[in-house]
């Protein structure tokens, strides 16, 4: 077993992503994922790649779709409002079909918000976030180990699926130390394969094109049909999401990120009171865990969604669900602290009144 | 067990190093730890403070908002979290620099004056070593060895003589709580 070692978030993110094989990384300031560059600005020197702090994150993004089309493994971060900057970048990369790595540590929004921890992006990560028809694998950590991992799982998939990959973490996640344990494979990026598509020296050997576009008539509609298959493979083979407690449980608690440990704790204090109440945490956002939620549903008939945002994963737990069990939403905007008390707060109205409510908290 | 902690004082003394020091303890000692740093708009002078929690049992929030122990290095930081300590709770007042009391009669308080035990040591900079030793006596949440031990795992840069001098002050707020 690995040993301990007690790490912070957004470190934790940047050492997975370079035992991951990561050898380029841009990336532009700002709060709460400061410390993903900081780290890098040391640490990928050291494995022998290239850290660029660029002018900005529009021009961090395009460095990476540079970097990615010639197959090799790369990554920005940011936090939302410099995601945002990053839209019409990530767009290109997914329209030519690069694999990449772009984590997003939330802060509040909507604008410049504040700097605190929040989930108000779940819409951007989950539906494209840029123009076009497109999909980004989102992966959302929980703890600090997660942070490590995930970007392992994020190259994988990229690569496999030739997506762009997310990892949507919150500033508390990302800002917190906790004991970590890095258990996914290393990965020596001079060992990993030529991908076909890949640019770069190449002589002798047929043109290769790497683009978003193709005017000809007809023909962009075939590309996009090409990649949609690769979706229909990815939603049915990638799909990860945590059950605690769920074996008895009357309520389910939907919840993500900081959300589901916060959750986690209501769902303590409720079994304390003898509310059988258990915990259904996605952890890919996209594909969202919808066949198994639909399956819960056949038997568990209240669920409740918290999240650090006005009510935006609670619209997938009702696609989900589909009428067949009663959707409840405790939602906290606006990067303010949410708490186990609270929760349970809800969780008892839901039980006494036993009708659906809205509690979006003031 | 489970210890909530909120550690509070001016930037630059040591109030963010002492709350990753006792969350490294706790790991040594095979318990579940967490850290997590108020990171708003901090800057030295200011006040700073974070959260530590310690437990037996996996750590859900790490956003201490009811804590067991309550640590205060500066006035105004009397001020913001005595209201925040459970009742039962402890609060430890760094009483070279908190002339104020707490009105509150449902908790513990534990005065230590950490800057003029630190200043006899030699160090001023050593001071949030005083109230961590106080703090592990008290509570027994964290032993004086495992901080010992995290001392140079967290801060590799330390020479040898300077975690002697940490490891004395450590000592010396253990006595003053057991008194």
């Amino acid at each position: 077993m690995a040993e301990k070692i007690l790490m912070k978030g957004n470190e934790a993110l940047a050492e997975g992503a370079i035992r991951a094989g990561c050898r380029f990384f841009a990336g532009y300031p700002i709060t709460p994922q400061n410390e993903v560059p900081e780290y890098m600005s040391w640490r990928m020197g050291q494995a022998g790649g290239a850290f660029v702090q660029a002018e900005s994150e529009v021009s961090a993004i395009n460095m990476i779709y540079g970097a990615a089309a010639t197959g090799k493994r790369c990554m920005t971060s940011s936090s939302s409002p410099g995601i945002s900057l990053k839209q019409e970048g990530l767009s290109y990369c997914a329209g030519a079909d690069l694999p990449l790595l772009i984590a997003n540590v939330m802060r509040g929004g909507p604008g410049l918000g504040n700097i605190a921890g929040a989930q108000g992006d779940y819409w951007q990560s989950t539906r494209g976030g840029g123009h076009g028809d497109y999909r980004t694998f989102v992966m959302a950590p929980n703890c600090v180990s997660e942070m490590a991992n995930f970007p392992h799982k994020c190259f994988e998939v990229a690569s496999k699926y030739r997506v762009p990959a997310m990892i949507l973490a919150d500033g508390i996640i990302g800002q917190m130390m906790e004991p970590v344990q890095f258990t996914a494979p290393e990965v020596d990026p001079s060992k990993l394969p030529e991908p076909s598509w890949a640019l770069g020296i190449g002589e002798g050997r047929t043109k290769r094109i790497v683009k978003s576009y193709d005017l000809r008539e007809g023909y962009l509609e075939k590309m996009v049909m090409e990649r949609v298959a690769r979706y229909r493979e990815l939603e049915k083979n990638e799909v990860l999401y945590e059950e605690k407690m769920l074996a008895d449980a009357e309520i389910a608690i939907v919840a993500y990120g900081t959300s589901a440990r916060v959750s986690l704790a209501a769902i303590k204090l409720a079994r304390e009171k003898g509310l059988k109440v258990g915990l259904f945490r996605p952890i890919t956002l996209w594909p969202f865990p919808k066949l198994r939620l639909a399956e819960l549903s056949g038997r568990i008939k209240k669920f409740l969604v918290v999240e650090m945002s006005l009510g935006q994963m609670v619209e997938d737990v009702q696609l989900s669900i589909g009428g067949r069990a009663e959707v409840n939403l405790h939602a906290k905007p606006g990067a303010a602290v949410i708490t186990a008390e609270e929760v349970y707060d809800t969780l008892e109205r839901i039980v006494k009144k036993g009708a659906k409510e809205y509690a979006v908290a003031q | 067990m489970y210890q909530g902690i909120r550690i509070s004082g001016f930037g630059g003394q040591g109030v963010i190093s002492a709350g990753v020091l006792l969350a490294y303890s706790g790991m040594l000692e095979n318990k579940e730890a967490s850290f997590f740093p108020a990171y708003g708009a901090e800057m030295r002078g200011g006040t700073a403070n974070c959260s530590v929690v310690i437990s037996s049992d996996e750590v859900t929030t790490p956003i201490v908002s009811s804590p067991d122990t309550v640590i205060v290095f500066n006035e105004p930081s009397l001020a913001k979290f005595e209201p925040m300590v459970k009742p039962g709770g402890l609060l430890i007042i760094n009483a070279s620099l908190v002339n104020s009391r707490p009105a509150r009669k449902d908790i513990k308080v534990l005065c230590v004056p950490c800057n003029e035990i630190a200043g006899e040591l030699g160090n001023a900079k050593i001071m949030n070593m005083v109230a961590l030793g106080a703090f592990a006596a008290a509570t027994g949440a964290v032993s004086i060895e495992a901080i010992t031990k995290a001392l140079p795992k967290v801060y590799k840069k330390l020479k040898p003589e300077v975690i002697e001098l940490n490891v004395k002050a450590l000592k010396r707020g253990a006595q003053l709580s057991l008194n």
